[in-house]
């Protein structure tokens, strides 16, 4: 990516001075989830991504970078809310289980359970 | 039959530990909580709560972590100029770049700590911090390079493998990139190995001597040992081994690769006790060591002088960058 094209994608100004931490997003492939790397500090946008593109992909192992100002983060990590004690077992495929009733339908039925073909739900 | 988890609908609560986050209990309380949860396996990132001594703990192991990475390529960087081929120029050249992104890293790490990136400049010049024992010597001659390449990370890897399993989720995190990376110094640091072991009587000579010099500075590299039950960073799983733990790891894996490409070690109680299957080896001559890491090493004033001048030399980098606000576009 050039310089302009970094620029283009808005770049803010610090206060001289002012050193600020950037977390790190990269994308190893193309179509893939953007994945927190690490951070770097910089006084801009523009130079965390210089030093982003160094640390996170002198191999060539990311294809796209994101620089994030920390201070851009809002953090959610408060258990009571994100995982309440509560059972949410509904929600998830293993929280139905059906085996004993299955065949109680079966022999009821005078069925037999069928050839497995591919997944079954 | 009742679906059994219809009878228990209250899931265990989230494991994390709500205590040391509330501002209401008291320091004890609260570091007790904190102490329970890193014992018991929990992370800690960088934004949450911790007690000053956890903080100070982890920031002087990865201070002296990103010191030694940063003057690690000192020694290395000696022979750039005079690597054999291209080939090895340009593969000696990336592993010193890996290495200061390495500091650059575990600098960012400590720094979110507390420190300023500058505060641990000035120590290490100064000498109030260290950095690993290995990086005070002399590189005499190419096989040098081969043998810090190969043995001196393989007896790093060891300590850093074990780190990814740390307390401190943001020093863990860093470490599995780390890894990643030196897994390639290793491989260029035997292919030199063995390149000089399969070469001429001269070759194998400077090897063999190369090995004989660097093998008491690896040996004392790890530490002498320790009493696990003494060592809060163990507690507090800030790191995951003792250093004899990992002095044996080492041996397990490289004694047998050293042996397999005819060089011999300078140890005659080097072996393998059958009945521990633990490694015998002399002593190592700790007083050595705690010499050259307080700097009285051959080459430690050498090595912190050329740092200084480096730092004195870029110092107008730093204060262009900092100097530039960009105009708002």
């Amino acid at each position: 990516m050039t310089d302009e094209a970094v620029r283009d994608r808005g770049v803010g100004t610090t206060e001289a001075g002012v050193l600020e931490p950037f977390e790190v997003f990269r994308q190893e492939k193309d179509g893939g989830p953007m994945v927190h790397g690490g951070s770097v500090l910089a006084p801009d946008p523009l130079l965390a991504l210089h030093y982003a593109r160094e640390m996170f992909s002198r191999r060539g192992e990311s294809v796209r970078l994101w620089v994030v100002r920390r201070a851009d983060v809002h953090e959610l990590d408060d258990p009571d809310v994100l995982a309440p004690p509560l059972d949410r077992s509904y929600r998830k495929p293993g929280g139905y289980v059906m085996r004993d009733k299955l065949a109680a339908a079966r022999e009821r039925a005078g069925t037999s359970k069928p050839k497995a073909r591919g997944k079954s739900r | 039959m009742t679906d059994p988890l219809a009878l228990d609908p209250v899931l265990p609560r989230a494991e994390r530990s709500r205590l040391p986050f509330n501002t209401a209990a008291s320091h004890g309380e609260r570091f007790d909580a904190f102490e329970a949860h890193v014992v018991a396996g929990g992370k800690v990132e960088a934004t949450d709560w911790m007690p000053d001594e956890y903080r100070t703990a982890v920031l002087r192991f990865v201070e002296m972590h990103a010191n030694s990475e940063l003057m690690g390529v000192l020694p290395e960087r000696e022979w750039i100029m005079r690597a054999p081929t291209l080939r090895r120029k340009l593969a000696l050249t990336a592993k010193v770049q890996d290495e200061v992104g390495h500091a650059q890293l575990l600098y960012r790490v400590a720094e979110d700590l507390g420190k300023p990136r500058e505060a641990m400049f000035d120590d290490l010049l100064a000498g109030k911090t260290k950095f690993h024992n290995v990086f005070h010597y002399p590189t005499k001659t190419w096989a040098d390079i081969g043998v810090i390449a190969w043995l001196v990370d393989a007896a790093a890897i060891v300590a850093q493998q074990a780190l990814r399993e740390s307390s401190y989720a943001p020093y863990a995190r860093t470490m599995q990139k780390i890894c990643w990376e030196e897994s390639v110094h290793i491989m260029h640091g035997r292919d030199v190995v063995v390149t000089l072991a399969v070469g001429t009587p001269a070759q194998r000579e400077m090897l063999q001597e190369a090995l004989d010099r660097w093998w008491a500075p690896l040996m004392q590299m790890h530490g002498p040992r320790s009493d696990r039950s003494k060592d809060r960073d163990l507690h507090w799983r800030i790191k995951a081994k003792t250093s004899e733990e990992l002095r044996q790891e080492f041996l397990t894996i490289y004694v047998p690769r050293v042996w397999e490409v005819g060089l011999t070690l300078p140890d005659p109680l080097l072996g393998l006790d059958p009945a521990t299957g633990e490694w015998r080896y002399s002593e190592p001559d700790w007083d050595e060591l705690r010499s050259v890491v307080t700097n009285h090493g051959p080459r430690s004033e050498a090595r912190l002088e050329f740092r200084r001048v480096a730092r004195a030399e870029t110092a107008w980098v730093r204060e262009a960058i900092l100097a530039a606000p960009r105009a708002a576009a």
